[in-house]
């Protein structure tokens, strides 16, 4: 599929965008601004390769609206019970496989340094995004944002999204 | 056993109701846990059945952290042998799964039938007429070691002792109850993934005994004002006090649809849940049962939070170190729509889960508070010092000092 897309520059560069914002929104704790990032009848989830390989189903995150996306921030911010600590994406190869009906299928890779506050930091995470992103406008949404992990493990804990 | 080994922990003398920090990072303990414990008097869980459906599929584990696969062999039976080569000690096993007619080692080209037989050695006649093994080399006695294994609901478990008690008699009517009662109707496996914690192995399963923290922990349910204050709830303990329920019955249907978003109680603006889905649940059970945690002696979990059910195993990995496995499950029985209800519960367990990650970090935070006073205790007294089953609610720790029962009982302490 690829290359076999005829992409106007801005859709790329819109796309591109879209990806780095959600990063930095992340990285820079400005999680309220989340799931503004998706439409409404988004899913986000985060699973391992082995299921995703296996089609099984069930990740360690599975928020399928936009409402349940706001639910895990404000469960981060009021109720869960964690280690300060943030998160830095370095994000590369973000290829556009094709379009299918209004969405454009998307993939990046990522690696996710998490610092502790006492300073340590570790490799917490690499994989890739597979996503299905829309236009609403001018404006670029996730309508369904998968990231699949290449490990099965997660160190300690997962609260703040990928 | 040498006895000089085990006299290194002082037990204080509080029964179990106190526990020596000590336990949680000695290295030589850990070495004995591994020789009294995990190849002790014990039944290991090391898979579930359907992970190795056809002839010749093997899955590799650990009991301890003793490397073992776990297989079905071509005539069907399942065996669980130790992954180490009889030759040098290779792992005979490299992949994490896969399917395979004999198993052979890589190194020197050992092979073993699936039962661990060797059945030939590479050169073993040496090369042109010179080498080869000694002439009193017999095949016989270089098998693979192969542990005595049982098969119920669907999980498999094995043992290195001669002398444990059949499984069932072993767990005892009202744990095998439970089991049947969540895995009697078959399992679809819906996910597995891993969760690797700083800490001591035995902190997790004491957490996940510890019946007396749920509500206070972990703040989720609080935070949303989603607890259910007219339930019902107990510890059932195995008679030698070794395995544990933690459980809650809801008394009527009205109870559990408590959970349905009208009926949601928030005391202020914000605190809601957008999106009240995320614990919609159904009354799977006939019994009324919408929580119960079960651990089989000493680190294998049973797990129904409302229709969220899952396996949790906890391996050891050094003294401060341990991964915790996860299988998510449904059964054949379930609707499109009770499996989606399955997959959004999982939201609220595992290394994510909103109402349980904290369980993945506080066995860390206990492994940096205690190190350096080695020769201080913990307090387990919440409900008194002794070891019986409680239908005096959960706000106790009685299922912990089951646990430091069983310990005591196999490591001779």
């Amino acid at each position: 599929m690829d290359g076999s897309v005829n992409l106007g520059a801005d859709v790329r560069r819109q796309i591109e965008g879209l990806i780095a914002d959600y990063a930095h929104a992340i990285d820079d704790d400005r999680l309220e601004e989340w799931p503004d990032f998706f439409t409404d009848d988004c899913s986000y989830r985060i699973i391992n390769r082995e299921n995703y390989a296996k089609g099984r189903r069930v990740g360690v995150m599975d928020c399928s609206s936009k409402g349940m996306l706001r639910d895990r921030i404000l469960a981060l911010r009021e109720a869960n019970v964690y280690e300060p600590h943030c998160y830095r994406h370095i994000q590369s190869g973000t290829r556009i496989r094709g379009k299918d009906g209004d969405a454009y299928q998307v993939e990046t890779s990522f690696l996710i340094i998490r610092t502790m506050q006492e300073g340590d930091m570790s490799v917490f995470c690499a994989g890739k995004f597979v996503d299905e992103i829309v236009f609403d406008g001018d404006m670029p949404l996730f309508r369904k944002r998968l990231v699949v992990t290449d490990s099965n493990r997660i160190h300690t804990l997962i609260v703040i999204p990928i | 056993m040498d006895q000089a080994q085990t006299r290194k922990i002082e037990w204080p003398d509080d029964g179990v109701s106190r526990i020596p920090y000590q336990i949680y990072t000695d290295p030589d303990n850990y070495a004995d846990e591994q020789q009294r414990i995990f190849r002790g008097p014990i039944w290991s869980f090391v898979c579930t059945e359907q992970e190795i459906e056809k002839p010749g599929d093997y899955q590799t584990t650990y009991i301890g952290d003793t490397p073992v696969i776990v297989l079905r062999d071509l005539e069907g039976e399942i065996q669980v042998i130790v992954n180490r080569c009889a030759h040098r000690g290779n792992l005979v096993c490299i992949n994490r799964e896969g399917n395979a007619e004999e198993l052979t080692c890589v190194y020197h080209n050992w092979r073993y039938d699936l039962q661990g037989n060797l059945k030939s050695v590479a050169f073993g006649k040496g090369v042109g007429k010179t080498g080869g093994m000694p002439d009193d080399f017999d095949r016989a006695d270089h098998g693979l070691q192969r542990l005595k294994c049982e098969v119920y609901q669907g999980l498999i478990f094995a043992t290195f002792s001669d002398e444990v008690a059949p499984l069932t008699d072993w767990l005892g009517e009202e744990m095998v109850e439970n089991i049947d009662r969540i895995l009697g109707r078959g399992m679809v496996l819906l996910g597995t993934y891993s969760q690797y914690m700083p800490n001591n192995w035995k902190l997790y399963m004491e957490n996940v005994r510890d019946s007396y923290h749920a509500s206070i922990l972990h703040m989720f349910q609080a935070t949303f004002r989603l607890n259910r204050l007219s339930m019902k709830g107990g510890i059932k303990l195995s008679d030698n006090g070794w395995h544990h329920i933690s459980y809650s019955i809801a008394e009527s249907d009205r109870e559990e649809e408590q959970y349905d978003a009208k009926k949601l109680r928030a005391v202020k603006d914000g605190y809601t849940l957008a999106d009240p889905t995320l614990v919609k649940g159904w009354r799977e059970f006939e019994c009324g049962t919408t929580l119960a945690i079960q651990s089989t002696y000493p680190n294998f979990v049973v797990q129904q939070i409302s229709n969220s059910l899952a396996l949790r195993l906890c391996l050891p990995k050094g003294p401060e170190e341990c991964e915790l496995l996860w299988w998510v499950f449904g059964t054949p029985e379930d609707t499109e729509e009770q499996q989606e209800i399955r997959i959004k519960q999982s939201n609220m367990i595992g290394p994510g889960g909103v109402i349980s990650m904290e369980d993945g970090v506080v066995g860390g935070w206990i492994q940096r508070g205690t190190k350096r006073d080695q020769d201080k205790t913990t307090i387990v007294q919440m409900g008194g010092r002794e070891v019986a089953p409680s239908a005096e609610g959960r706000a106790t720790e009685v299922s912990i000092r089951g646990f430091w029962q069983g310990y005591r009982d196999c490591m001779g302490l």
